[in-house]
């Protein structure tokens, strides 16, 4: 099943949890059953049916913003991670 | 190479080959951004964010200069204000390295410290509270100041299609984004084919240490339509790579360094065969060695060690 790892900030919403295994074929489907699980996951996710643009989703380290978006294809042991936007590092 | 003044060595940085590291029938360049005066890319970023800023008149002489930031934009600022005669305040997070915060004052600059537990976007809030209460204090603002991609587009990518017109793709980490949008846009201009990737550091817990994510905060400079793809790197791989550029192609470099040279090497599969990489490394490994990356011993250990400081 693909795991979805879970930022600390959004831990609150996961009661700890960092990394939550959520069946799915896709991003989309794989993020409606994590927020179906974790309702208060919502609001912090999405904007109506986008992810909110503060939020970075990757697939295999992948910004899905540059496969297929929530469309993007995920394997059985797939890794999606959520990232919050942050100010550079090293700036 | 005759210089009336350090300002003046900004920029012209060797642009190295890798042949050991690269994958077989690719062949990936490094920047090497740490031959900078004072030991990185953001040299390029200081001097034009100074320099544009008194062309437009946005900056008196002797004015006083605030800026955000944990270590190299600080350490470029405060060598070029220092030669142009402006004060400069930096702040930055109160886990930056010592090596960074001693050359910050050496150069006469003023340390501000914000909290660590709010990583960038801390000093990014503290900057902007001082800028607002007084109206004295000139903040470049690197994070959304258009001069910092142009120092890229005007400086960095001329040098690269210069000295590698068949250049294939770009790799650069994503900080401000200044690197990526203002190289990226150049090369694309030059031709349309050449792919841009970022490398985005998947930072310790210490640096997401925001409260909510209306804190988050994506920098105006970085152009999301510039780029092809973005990948993000852990610290570990990230330190595998700097290490492996020391140890097989005698190159020591900063940590940023590993995480676009991890991204050229994962993207050359999606180049035509014989191409030609260019990888950014925006300095050299000098100002992290207190941090322990480059300790004998076990990789996997180090990284999970210094994960939280390795990119402050």
């Amino acid at each position: 099943m693909p795991v979805v790892r879970i930022p600390t900030v959004l831990r609150k919403h996961t009661d700890g949890a960092a990394k939550i295994e959520v069946s799915g074929s896709d991003v989309g489907e794989v993020l409606r059953g994590l927020v179906a699980a974790h309702p208060g996951l919502s609001e912090q996710l999405f904007d109506g049916d986008k992810v909110r643009g503060f939020i970075n989703v990757y697939v295999e380290d992948e910004d899905i913003r540059y496969l297929d978006g929530l469309a993007s294809p995920v394997g059985d042991d797939a890794e999606i991670a959520l990232m919050p936007a942050v100010a550079g590092g090293a700036g | 190479m005759l210089l009336e003044d350090i300002s003046q060595a900004v920029g012209n940085t060797p642009l190295v080959g890798l042949p050991r590291l690269s994958p077989p029938d690719y062949r990936i360049y490094l920047k090497l951004e740490g031959h900078n005066p004072t030991g990185s890319v953001k040299d390029r970023v200081a001097k034009y964010l100074i320099e544009q800023a008194e062309v437009y008149g946005l900056l008196r002489p002797g004015q006083r200069v605030l800026e955000p930031t944990s270590g190299n934009t600080g350490i470029g600022l405060a060598a070029i204000c220092r030669v142009k005669g402006h004060p400069l305040t930096c702040v930055l997070p109160e886990n930056t390295s010592e090596e960074r915060r001693q050359l910050l004052e050496l150069f006469g600059a003023d340390l501000v410290l914000s909290p660590a537990s709010e990583g960038s976007n801390g000093s990014v809030r503290v900057a902007r509270e001082l800028a607002a209460a007084d109206p004295e204090l000139y903040m470049p603002f690197q994070y959304g100041n258009p001069a910092n991609a142009l120092a890229h587009y005007e400086t960095t990518a001329p040098e690269i299609i210069a000295d590698l017109p068949d250049v294939a793709a770009f790799v650069a980490g994503l900080g401000t984004g200044g690197s990526v949008t203002g190289v990226g846009k150049r090369l694309k201009r030059w031709n349309p084919a050449v792919k841009v990737y970022a490398a985005e550091p998947e930072y310790g817990d210490l640096v997401y240490g925001l409260r909510n994510l209306d804190e988050g905060y994506v920098p105006e400079v970085l152009d999301l339509s510039v780029l092809d793809s973005r990948i993000k790197v852990n610290s570990l791989r990230a330190l595998e790579w700097t290490r492996r550029l020391a140890e097989e192609e005698g190159i020591f470099a900063g940590v940023s360094t590993g995480a676009s040279l991890a991204v050229a090497v994962r993207v050359c599969d999606r180049l035509p065969a014989g191409s030609k990489i260019v990888a950014m490394s925006p300095d050299g490994g000098w100002k992290y060695l207190s941090t322990g990356a480059y300790e004998p011993g076990d990789v996997s250990q180090i990284a999970e060690r210094i994960s939280g400081i390795l990119w402050a």
